[in-house]
Formats: C-alpha cells, sequence, structure tokens
C-alpha cells in the first residue's frame, strides 16, 4: 500500500510506477521532479541533495497515511534521492494509484506539496561561481 | 551532555556533523539559544527548528541525555 524509500542511486521512474499498479485503480498518477537549469536566472551546475534519514522516512511515510486518509488512495509511492545531482536528473518520484483521476491529481499535489514543507531533506545549489542552501536565508 | 547532529548549512556553520553540549540545558529552546550563542550565523537564517527522537519538537519540550537530537534548518526537498 505504500512504498517509501531514500535512495543514493538513480530513481527508477517506470519501477517506482509499477509499485502503485492496481486492479481496483483508473488512474495512476506520477509527479517526476528533474533539476533545473538554473535559479533566478543564475546557472545552476549541480545540486546535491542530503537527507536526517530516519526522520525524513518518517516524514514520508506520515504523508503517505494523510493522502491514504484524505483520498480513496489504494496505492502510494514516495521515492527522494539523495547525493549528487546533474541538471535533468530525478530528485523526487511520486506515484498515487486512485479509482478516478481528480482525486490521484490532488493526493499526488498534497504529497510533493507536503514533502517540500515538512521533510528534512536539503538541496544545495553549485553555481560556477559559488553555492547556496536552498531557502536558508530569507 | 547532548549530542546533537547537525545537517545542511546548520553542519556547515558549525562545522562538524555533529556537536557535543556540555552546558546545563534543559529544554529545545534552552537548546536554541545557547547555539545561537554560540554560533551567531544561525540567527541569520530563516528558521532552525529541533527534532527530538525524529519528531519536530516545541520550544518548551525537555531534552533527556539519551534523545536523538538534531537541528533542522529550512528544508528544501523536491
Amino acid at each position: 500500500m505504500k512504498s517509501i524509500q531514500i535512495s543514493e542511486t538513480p530513481l527508477n521512474t517506470a519501477e517506482i510506477i509499477s509499485l502503485v499498479e492496481d486492479p481496483n485503480a483508473g488512474s495512476v498518477n506520477v509527479f517526476v521532479g528533474t533539476v533545473r537549469n538554473k535559479t533566478k536566472g543564475k546557472e545552476v551546475v549541480r545540486l546535491e541533495f542530503e537527507a536526517y534519514e530516519s526522520m525524513a522516512l518518517k516524514e514520508m511515510d506520515k504523508i503517505a497515511n494523510q493522502v491514504i486518509e484524505k483520498w480513496p488512495v489504494l496505492r502510494v509511492a514516495i521515492y527522494h534521492r539523495v547525493g549528487s545531482l546533474s541538471i535533468s536528473d530525478v530528485p523526487v518520484v511520486i506515484a498515487v494509484s486512485t479509482p478516478h483521476r481528480a482525486q490521484g491529481f490532488e493526493a499526488c499535489q498534497y504529497v510533493i506539496d507536503t514533502l517540500k514543507e515538512t521533510v528534512p531533506i536539503w538541496k544545495k545549489e553549485i553555481f560556477m561561481d559559488g553555492e547556496q542552501w536552498v531557502s536558508a536565508h530569507p | 551532555m547532548f549530542t546533537v547532529k547537525l545537517f545542511g548549512i546548520t553542519r556547515e556553520i558549525i562545522g562538524s556533523p555533529t556537536i557535543e553540549i556540555q552546558a546545563t540545558i534543559g529544554t529545545v529552546g534552552e537548546l536554541l539559544n545557547y547555539l545561537k550563542g554560540q554560533y551567531p550565523s544561525l540567527k541569520k537564517l530563516t528558521s532552525v527548528l529541533v527534532a527530538v527522537n525524529n519528531e519536530y519538537a516545541d520550544l518548551d519540550s525537555s531534552l533527556n541525555s539519551n534523545d536523538e537530537i538534531a537541528l533542522i534548518p529550512p528544508v528544501s526537498g523536491g
């Protein structure tokens, strides 16, 4: 019903989608986050992600429980990558199966929006001429 | 005595993945005040929260030496 993981190796989107296959599903909604090549007009070379893994898994599990409670979610998978990622690499994949599509869009959006607010994972942007931890300073 | 785990920018500000605290500290709020006194750069962050045993903790939560304690700077996953 729930598949949650933090991975040091590249995420396999097709494999993660297959985790939420369900005969009762009429929809599999998938969010794939990708590394963008710039932030506020500044060229990004790569991103470095780190996690407080034990707590991050616990917070990801809470989010999975919340979507199962709020929507008729059949299966949910939340996978996050850590380590050094290049442009177009995939730091996060979320897949949600539901009987109907509207529920799936809402549930999937809730997972990514809440993950960004509560899960203790951090990313540092590496530029040609410097670096910064995202959101660290006002 | 406490050991505090550090991540992201707090690890870089303090310069180590963990820090041992010898001072007498009873609560999360006291811990934050102590660390902000020792490392003023922490005060410039958007926020610094504390996790106790893998859960976000309130400022008045009490700390025990066998707790797993971590500083949580602004998260930015996804």
